[in-house]
C-alpha cells in the first residue's frame, strides 16, 4: 500500500471518487495497523445506493440468501417507515466474512466515507477477526459460499418439492431459530465449506446408489423397545438437547432428508449471527473507539480539516448519545453510548488511573500500554463478562445509572434495590451484566424425552426463571410448527427451580404438504 | 484492499421476497380493500398507497417471555435513593418493556404501488368469455420474413441468394470460365496449324457448353418468403352510455360515474391504450366531452335506441371492430318509449353486441331504494329477455355507493362454465 505522506489532505470538500476512497482507505490502515496495532481481514468496500442499502437490510445485511417471504415482509415494513421518513438509513453495513464487506452509501459525504471505512473497514474488522466467540462460532472465510449453496439448495428444493412445502419446513425452522444453536462450544469448530461439500456428496451418493429393491427387503425383527432403559434411550437421542432445531434435524422421525437438511441450513445460519448477539456492547464499542481514534489521529496529521473533523464529531456525537431513562428517546441502554463510553474509561485507567480505579482494577491501573490492555479485552470478553469486570464506578456515576427491582408480588411498587453509590456499585454492575447474559436472555428451553413407546410424544422443559412464564399465543404458534416437524403430539411443560410445573402446553401435529 | 461498485447493479433484490410476501398475504390485503371500499372513495381506494392487514398469517413467532421478577439497570438517575419505592405506572406492564412484548394482535402496515395494488385487487377479475373472443383480440396480422421460396414476385427476389445458387451450379456443371475461352483464343492466334485444329475445336466445345449452360437458370432463382402473423389488438374503446334525461338524479350519475370509473381502470390495465368515448341521450343522442357528460344540462324524453344508433355510427366510422376491442357501459334508470322497445333490441342484437367484447347495463336507482323492491323498469325487461336469448349482456341494479363495487366485482368475476354459450 502506498503510504500517505503526513500532512497531505485526503480530500477537499464533500465530493469523492474511487481513487479518494483509496487514499482514505490507506490512511486509515496506515493508523489502524501501525498505530493501534490492529489486525484485520482484507477489506472489500462496495458502495450501493440507498435501495440497494434497504434490499440489505431486509436479508440481514447479508449480500445473498435464500428467498423467503419474511425477508419480503420486513422489506416492506422498512420500505413504508424510510419511504414516510420515520428512519434513517445507517451509515454502513458490515458482514463477519473474509475478505470484510462493508457497505458505503452513496449520498455519503467524503468525511462520513472516513469514519464508515475506520469504524466498518477496520473497527468492526479487527473484533471479527479476534473475538474469541466469533473465531469458535463462525467460519469468515466460507460464510458467503455456504450462503451461495444455502441459496441455490433453498431454489431447488423448491423447484423439485414445491414451493409451499418448502415454504411451510422454512417457516417452521424460523419460529426455532433461536433455539437452534448450541450455546457450548462442541467437538469441531463450524467449516461451513465442509459442510456444503459434505450435503454435496451425501447428495451424489444416494443418487448413485439407489436401488429400488432395498425398499422391498424385509427387515429384521426389532429391537424389543422396552429393554432399553430411559436413560439409554436418553443417552441415544443426546437428550437433554437444548438445540431444538440439531435434535429435530437427527431425531424427527418423518422429516425427509432434504427437511433435514433446510433445518441444517437455519440452523447454521443462526450459529453464524450467535456471537454478534452476546457482543452488541463491544462489537459497536470496539468499533465506535476505533473510528474515533483514527479521526482524531487523521486530525492531528493535518489529513482532514478542521471542518471534516467538526463534521465527524456533529455524528459521532449523535451515534453516542445515550438518552435518560425517563427521555421520550430512550429505548434502553444504546450500546454505542455504553461501549465506547467503557472504551474511553478503560483508557483512563490504563494511562490515567485515581485510587479508586487501582482499587478496582489493579491489573490494568496504570499500565500505560493502552491499546495491549484493549485488544486484549477485545479478543476475549463477550458483553456479559466484559461489563461484569471493567464497568468502573467512575462510569456509573457519569452515566448516573440505578437499578429497579420490579416484584409482581410486591404491590406497593418498584423498588430501587441499587444506585451509583459505595454500597451500590457492585449491585448495579452485576445486574446490568445480567441484562447481557444470553443465557437469560432467551427462554431456556430443553428437550427432555420422547416417549417412544407410546405415541411418540415429544416432551419439553422450560426451566422458568423468577416466575417469566412464555407468551401463551407466540408459544402455542412456535409449539405448533415444533409438532408439525416432529409429526407427533408435543407438550411443553414449564417448570421453576424447585421442580414444580407451572403451566403446560400440547400441541397436535398438522399435516404437512410434503408429509401428503 | 478492493473497491466494488454496485450502484450499477440490477435494483429490486427483494423484489422476488416482496412478491412472495404479497402473494402469501393477498387474501388478506384483498379482504382489507374490499372492506375499506364500502365506505370509501372509489378513486381513494385505487390510489393505493398504505395499507393495513391484521398480522394474523403472517406473523413469525418466537419464544419469548413475559412477567415474572424483572431487574433492570437504567441511566439518568435524578432523585432515587437507594429503598425508594416507585409507583407502577397505570399501564400492566410495569417500569421498562421487558423481555418483549407480544404484538400478536397488531396491525401489520406498509405501501404497496398502484400496480402491486390494482393487480392484486384485479387479478380474480376476468372479462366474461374472455377465452372465447380471444380469437377476436388478435385478429390484426402483420408480416414477417420467413426464409425462401422457389415462387414469387419478381420484387421479392433474393439477389444474393439466386446468384450463390447459380454459381453453386455453374461450378458442378463444370461451366468454362470466359477467361479460360479468350486464353485458349490468344494462343489460337500465335500457334502452328496442327495446334490450331486441337484448339479451334476445343473452343467450340467449350463455347457450345457455355451455350448448354446458363449463367442464371430459372431453377436458381429465389423469392423472400413472408409470412403473416397474428398481432394482438392493444387498444380498446369504452363507450360511456348514460340517460341525461330529467328522471336521472345527481345521485344516480355518481352511481353511474363510479362504475365507468372501475372499468376505466380496469381497461387500462389489460390494454396499452385505452379511448374513452362519452354518449349522451335523451331523446337523441350526442356524443360529447366528460364535463358535459355528467353535468351539462339536457331535458327531453328518453329513447334509448338513439344512444345505440349514434354508439353504432362512431363505431363504423371511427373503431373497425378488428382493430378495437370494444366495450360499452350504459347507464340508466331504466326508463324508455313503449314504442321505442323492439328498435333498441334490434340495434343490440344485430349491430352493437357482435361488435363488442363486452356490453354491461347498469341500472341505477335512489338512494336507499332496495334492488329487490324496484319495479321492472322496462328497458330491464327488454335486456332479460334477450339475455335470455343468450346474447352476452351484463346487467345489475344499484342504488348505493357502496354497492358498486361488489356489482363491478360480480360483472367481471371469472366465469367458470356456467355462462350460456351465445
Amino acid at each position: 500500500m502506498t503510504a500517505v505522506k503526513t500532512g497531505e489532505r485526503l480530500f477537499d470538500g464533500a465530493d469523492w471518487d474511487f481513487r479518494t476512497i483509496q487514499r482514505i482507505h490507506d490512511a486509515c490502515e496506515d493508523i489502524a495497523l501501525n498505530e493501534l496495532g490492529l489486525s484485520v481481514y482484507p477489506n472489500q468496500i462496495e458502495v450501493i445506493t440507498a435501495e440497494q442499502m434497504l434490499d440489505a437490510y431486509s436479508s440481514v445485511g447479508m449480500p445473498l440468501y435464500y428467498k423467503h417471504w419474511s425477508f419480503g415482509k420486513q422489506f416492506a415494513h422498512q420500505e413504508a417507515s424510510y419511504r414516510k421518513g420515520l428512519m434513517g438509513l445507517a451509515y454502513e453495513i458490515v458482514i463477519n466474512s473474509s475478505p470484510c464487506i462493508s457497505y458505503l452509501m452513496e449520498e455519503n459525504t467524503a468525511t462520513m466515507q472516513t469514519l464508515v471505512i475506520a469504524h466498518a473497514a477496520f473497527g468492526h474488522n479487527h473484533f471479527f477477526k479476534n473475538n474469541y466467540l466469533f473465531k469458535q462460532w463462525t467460519d469468515a472465510d466460507g460464510i458467503l459460499d455456504y450462503l451461495d449453496f444455502a441459496k441455490a439448495y433453498v431454489a431447488q428444493c423448491e423447484e423439485k418439492y414445491g414451493s409451499i412445502a418448502v415454504e411451510q419446513t422454512m417457516d417452521a425452522a424460523h419460529a426455532l431459530m433461536s433455539h437452534g444453536v448450541d450455546r457450548y462450544p462442541g467437538k469441531k469448530s463450524l467449516d461451513l465449506r465442509a459442510e456444503e461439500r459434505r450435503a454435496r456428496e451425501r447428495r451424489e451418493h444416494e443418487e448413485a446408489s439407489f436401488n429400488d429393491l432395498w425398499r422391498t427387503v424385509p427387515s429384521g425383527p426389532s429391537k424389543n423397545r422396552a429393554e432399553l432403559s430411559a436413560e439409554r434411550r436418553r443417552a441415544l437421542l443426546g437428550l437433554p438437547q437444548e438445540n431444538l432445531l440439531y435434535f429435530l434435524e437427527k431425531a424427527a422421525p418423518r422429516l425427509r432428508t432434504w427437511q433435514r437438511e433446510l433445518l441444517r441450513i437455519v440452523r447454521n445460519i443462526a450459529q453464524y449471527f450467535y456471537p454478534q448477539g452476546q457482543t452488541k456492547v463491544m462489537n459497536e464499542g470496539t468499533a465506535t473507539y476505533v473510528h474515533y481514534r483514527i479521526m482524531t489521529a487523521l486530525h492531528e496529521r493535518g489529513q482532514i480539516t478542521d471542518g471534516n473533523f467538526l463534521e465527524f464529531l456533529g455524528s459521532h456525537t449523535n451515534v453516542v448519545f445515550q438518552p435518560d431513562f425517563d427521555s421520550k428517546y430512550f429505548s434502553g441502554f444504546n450500546p454505542y453510548a455504553l461501549g465506547f463510553a467503557m472504551m474511553q474509561d478503560i483508557e483512563r485507567i490504563v494511562s490515567n488511573p485515581e485510587n479508586e480505579d487501582r482499587d478496582w482494577f489493579p491489573d490494568i491501573a496504570g499500565r500505560g500500554d493502552v491499546m495491549g490492555v484493549l485488544r486484549d479485552i477485545w479478543a476475549n470478553y463477550r458483553d456479559e463478562s466484559f461489563i461484569s469486570q471493567f464497568l468502573s464506578p467512575r462510569l456509573m456515576r457519569q452515566m448516573r445509572m440505578f437499578h429497579l427491582h420490579d416484584d409482581p408480588a410486591d404491590t406497593s411498587g418498584i423498588l430501587v434495590e441499587a444506585i451509583h453509590n459505595e454500597r451500590g456499585y457492585r449491585n448495579v454492575r452485576r445486574a446490568l451484566s445480567r441484562q447481557y447474559d444470553v443465557g437469560l436472555i432467551d427462554a431456556n428451553i430443553e428437550v427432555m424425552d420422547v416417549d417412544l413407546a407410546g405415541n411418540r410424544r415429544l416432551m419439553l422443559k422450560h426451566a422458568v426463571l423468577d416466575g417469566a412464564l412464555l407468551n401463551e399465543v407466540d408459544a402455542k404458534r412456535v409449539l405448533q410448527n415444533l409438532a408439525d416437524l416432529w409429526s407427533y403430539d408435543v407438550l411443553l411443560a414449564e417448570v421453576d427451580a424447585t421442580g414444580v410445573v407451572l403451566k403446560e402446553h400440547v400441541v397436535h401435529p398438522r399435516v404437512m404438504a410434503a408429509a401428503a | 484492499m478492493h473497491i466494488v461498485d454496485r450502484r450499477l447493479n440490477p435494483s429490486g433484490k427483494s423484489l422476488e421476497n416482496r412478491q412472495r410476501f404479497l402473494r402469501r398475504a393477498k387474501t388478506l390485503v384483498q379482504g382489507a380493500v374490499k372492506k375499506a371500499s364500502q365506505d370509501r372513495d372509489i378513486k381513494d381506494v385505487l390510489e393505493g398507497g398504505e395499507v393495513s392487514i391484521p398480522l394474523d398469517g403472517m406473523n413469525e413467532p418466537r419464544f419469548h417471555r413475559e412477567g415474572g421478577v424483572r431487574d433492570r439497570v437504567l441511566p439518568g438517575n435524578k432523585k432515587f435513593v437507594e429503598g425508594d419505592i416507585l409507583q407502577r405506572p397505570q399501564s400492566k406492564s410495569g417500569g421498562g418493556n421487558g423481555a418483549g412484548e407480544g404484538d400478536g394482535e397488531d396491525a401489520f402496515r406498509f405501501v404497496l404501488s398502484r400496480e402491486e395494488f390494482v393487480d392484486i385487487f384485479l387479478d380474480d377479475l376476468e372479462l366474461p368469455d374472455l377465452s372465447k373472443r380471444k380469437l377476436a383480440e388478435v385478429e390484426n396480422e402483420g408480416l414477417r420474413r420467413a426464409g425462401y421460396t422457389t415462387v414469387g414476385s419478381p420484387a421479392n427476389i433474393s439477389i444474393g441468394r439466386t446468384v450463390r445458387r447459380a454459381m453453386a451450379r455453374r461450378v458442378a456443371l463444370q461451366r468454362p470460365r470466359p477467361e479460360e475461352i479468350a486464353r485458349l483464343e490468344a494462343e489460337l492466334a500465335e500457334c502452328d496449324d496442327e495446334r490450331r485444329l486441337v484448339l479451334t475445336a476445343e473452343i467450340e466445345r467449350l463455347k457450345s457448353k457455355v451455350k448448354r449452360i446458363p449463367f442464371i437458370d430459372p431453377i436458381d432463382i429465389r423469392y423472400r418468403r413472408f409470412e403473416t402473423v397474428p398481432k394482438p389488438v392493444a387498444q380498446a374503446v369504452m363507450f360511456c352510455l348514460m340517460d341525461v334525461s330529467g328522471s336521472m338524479s345527481e345521485h344516480m350519475k355518481d352511481l353511474a360515474k363510479r362504475f365507468y370509473m372501475l372499468l376505466y381502470v380496469f381497461l387500462t390495465r389489460r390494454y396499452k391504450k385505452v379511448e374513452i368515448v362519452f354518449i349522451r341521450h335523451t331523446d337523441r343522442a350526442e356524443e360529447v366531452d366528460e364535463q358535459t357528460f355528467f353535468h351539462g344540462p339536457a331535458s327531453g324524453g328518453t329513447l334509448v335506441s338513439s344512444a345505440l344508433e349514434t354508439m353504432h355510427e362512431i363505431v363504423q366510422s371511427r373503431f373497425r371492430p378488428a382493430d378495437w376491442n370494444i366495450y360499452a357501459a350504459q347507464a340508466s334508470d331504466g326508463d324508455n318509449s313503449y314504442s321505442d322497445s323492439d328498435r333498441t333490441g334490434a340495434l343490440l342484437r344485430d349491430a352493437i353486441l357482435p361488435a363488442s367484447q363486452f356490453f354491461a347495463y347498469l341500472e341505477v336507482g335512489e338512494s336507499g331504494g332496495h334492488p329487490f323492491e324496484m319495479s321492472e323498469s322496462s328497458l330491464w325487461t327488454l335486456y332479460q329477455r334477450l339475455r335470455s336469448e343468450g346474447e352476452p349482456l351484463s346487467m345489475r341494479k344499484v342504488n348505493d355507493r357502496s354497492e358498486i363495487f361488489p356489482v363491478f366485482h360480480d360483472l367481471f368475476q371469472r366465469r367458470t362454465g356456467q355462462e350460456v354459450a351465445p
